[in-house]
């Protein structure tokens, strides 16, 4: 064999290497990874209860938390086990059960002001992390139904005990298309 | 008119309607009680306009409504208001608000029922609100109201009027004895439905087992000597009577995936529901009874029945003889698209055709069937008259894969169950279809209600950002002011 073919291949190999690695170096250093648009991903899928029960102050900071790789995927309980094996298929990790430790998954609730109780002191109002409370101080109160997540977020600073949560209304009360003949 | 033979597949079933339709119609007396369901079977209710204990006469308003998937109610018989509370009642979910009226067996009629002078001197948007008023809804199954039809088919500019004088459905044959006894007051619906629409023509369809049918609308056509009224006969294929299905037929188009007939330049309408726009014509009576089919090897003697609507069913099955037998359910609609009723006490509703009381010789071959594994025989995308592919929308409806579901069209399932029909493993295959379009629809609502969640948590953190921001540079001009007090812009200095 000629050996000068051989140091040609090893040249072209060792040339081809040194240029991809310059590359490659260079793109890591100048090119920002889309991280944007992962948390984006990731965010569409959480439920948008913002209620903290993954203690991060809504649902976005837990989805930067998740691509970030600071919090596991298992920490939303609004969410169920739809959202986990969403999640997890994603990101392409093996889905896993919810850490009880932030809570065990429930029906949809709303919020509902009692307003016989209610005093307007309106600390609920700044609470609520989607606006779905009506109110100003010295008025009565109310939930937007519609609009309440249920995230249980209005129900401490209340100081006379006046909000519950009752089961959420029903999505929707189509069962079926209407048949035809 | 040149009609197409039929549309896509479809099955020719065993009509079962001889024993019905060989009686004459049965006028029932005014019940003692009526249980008008402000839901008449489009899943969306009218609002309540009396009170308990209020007196009202025959045709007075006891429930409006704005919305265009609901129809007003009237009152069928002259008496008093004695509840209105929520109960079972024919329709999805099998409870609605009801309106209940004992009757004072007068026949005092309300001031407002009055025939209309001359329905031609009406301009096509009155007459479309005067049949909302007069709460006329679709007697064909569905009990949509009939204004909000015309008035989208006006809007998209339909053509063609097509009356559906079909009625595939096993059982069923209500319409064809109101086309044999009544053809003249449908021709005169139809021409006010015609002018009502906006379409330039009208064909009447009915399927080619109804000889008599064929024959008494053919006569009250001539009559009329219109040449833009004409009638098609159709094969009688199941499901020929469902509107899409109807329309590929007789007019050669589709109507578009996701779309309405009147995309199509279509507009499908009852011959039942041109009757009642004729009787509410010549007599001015909003919609307060109607024909209906009770059949079914439960019942003494199956009959047609014209019934106020909202009463009991138990009052039509007497009218019809009784039970007779071991019945084992009660079906509102016939034996592939009916709906199993919670009792003989709701009341009649203006979407059901017929009450089938079936016994197990009538529906007993599924009842206990052993559900089998699918062996891709393929039997049901032969059967399927939409043209989808059942097996595949079963493996996603089991897998809840809703983007596939989306893609395979488990929305343009019409429900007809020929799929369940044809089935040799005995695969309730429309009835998971049914479940996976509500489980699709919440899914879709909850994501909107998420995304609507986001934009307003969004919205508030950027005000509360704000609010900090203005706050921060409130403080930094007073400390700006206070170190420099010679500044001071109202010059007031020491």
């Amino acid at each position: 064999m000629n050996p000068g073919a051989i140091v040609v291949a090893v040249l072209v190999a060792a040339a081809l290497a040194v240029t991809l690695g310059v590359a490659l170096g260079w793109a890591a250093a100048h090119i920002e990874p889309d991280a944007d648009s992962l948390v984006e991903r990731i965010d569409a899928l959480l439920p948008q209860t913002q209620c903290g029960q993954c203690r991060y102050p809504g649902c976005r900071p837990y989805a930067a938390a998740i691509a970030n790789g600071a919090a596991e995927i298992d920490r939303c309980p609004p969410g169920g086990e739809v959202t986990v094996r969403a999640l997890a298929a994603l990101l392409d990790r093996a889905p896993r059960p919810l850490d009880p430790e932030f809570g065990a998954p429930a029906p949809a609730q709303v919020a509902w002001i009692d307003e016989a109780k209610c005093i307007g002191c309106a600390r609920c109002l700044p609470a609520c992390p989607v606006d779905a409370i009506v109110g100003a101080s010295r008025q009565i109160h109310t939930v937007i139904t519609l609009q309440c997540t249920g995230c249980e977020l209005c129900l401490p600073p209340c100081p006379v005990d006046c909000i519950e949560l009752r089961p959420a209304p029903a999505v929707s009360q189509r069962y079926s298309q209407p048949r035809a003949a | 008119m040149a009609a197409r033979s039929t549309f896509h597949a479809g099955l020719a079933l065993d009509a079962h309607k001889q024993q019905a339709c060989g009686t004459p119609i049965v006028e029932l007396p005014p019940p003692t009680q009526v249980v008008l369901a402000l839901d008449q079977g489009t899943g969306y209710s009218a609002e309540p306009v009396v009170t308990v204990g209020e007196a009202v006469a025959v045709g007075t308003l006891v429930a409006r409504t704005d919305h265009p998937s609901a129809s007003a109610v009237h009152a069928p018989l002259a008496g008093i208001v004695v509840a209105i509370e929520t109960r079972e009642a024919a329709v999805q979910g099998g409870r609605s608000v009801c309106i209940v009226i004992d009757g004072d067996g007068s026949d005092r009629i309300d001031d407002s029922v009055r025939p209309v002078a001359d329905p031609a001197a009406l301009s096509p948007e009155e007459l479309v609100q005067r049949l909302r008023d007069a709460g006329i809804a679709g007697l064909g199954g569905a009990g949509f109201p009939t204004a909000t039809k015309l008035a989208s088919a006006r809007n998209l500019g339909a053509h063609t009027l097509v009356l559906n004088g079909a009625e595939c459905e096993p059982w069923i044959c209500c319409d064809d004895a109101l086309m044999r006894s009544a053809a003249d007051d449908i021709v005169l619906g139809a021409l006010i439905l015609r002018r009502a629409a906006g379409t330039v023509r009208c064909v009447i369809a009915i399927e080619d087992d109804k000889p008599a049918a064929i024959a008494a609308v053919t006569r009250a056509i001539e009559r009329l000597r219109d040449d833009a009224l004409t009638l098609a006969v159709v094969p009688a294929v199941y499901p020929q009577g469902a509107e899409r299905q109807l329309i590929t037929a007789v007019a050669g188009v589709e109507v578009p995936s996701g779309g309405l007939p009147a995309d199509a330049g279509v507009v499908c309408q009852n011959v039942a529901t041109a009757a009642a726009v004729a009787r509410w014509a010549t007599r001015g009576e909003p919609m307060l009874s109607r024909l209906v089919t009770v059949t079914g090897s439960g019942v003494a003697h199956p009959c047609n029945v014209r019934a106020p609507i909202g009463t009991p069913l138990a009052a039509l099955i007497a009218a019809s003889g009784g039970y007779r037998g071991k019945p084992l359910r009660l079906i509102a609609g016939g034996s592939m698209t009916g709906r199993a009723l919670p009792s003989d006490e709701v009341g009649l509703t203006k979407a059901m055709n017929c009450v089938l009381v079936a016994t197990r010789d009538d529906i007993g071959s599924r009842l206990g069937a052993v559900e089998l594994p699918c062996i891709r025989c393929g039997d049901c995308a032969d059967a399927c008259p939409v043209g989808l592919l059942p097996q595949q929308l079963l493996r996603a409806a089991l897998a809840d894969a809703h983007d596939t579901l989306r893609q395979l069209g488990v929305r343009d399932c019409i429900d007809c169950g020929l799929c369940d029909y044809v089935c040799p493993s005995q695969i309730p295959l429309a009835h998971r279809f049914r479940d996976a379009r509500r489980r699709l629809h919440e899914a879709e609502a909850m994501a909107r209600k998420a995304a609507d969640a986001r934009e307003r948590h969004d919205l508030r953190k950027r005000r509360l950002q704000a609010a900090a921001t203005a706050e921060q540079q409130t403080f930094e001009s007073v400390r700006d002011r206070a170190r420099r007090p010679g500044d001071d812009s109202t010059g007031d200095t020491n």
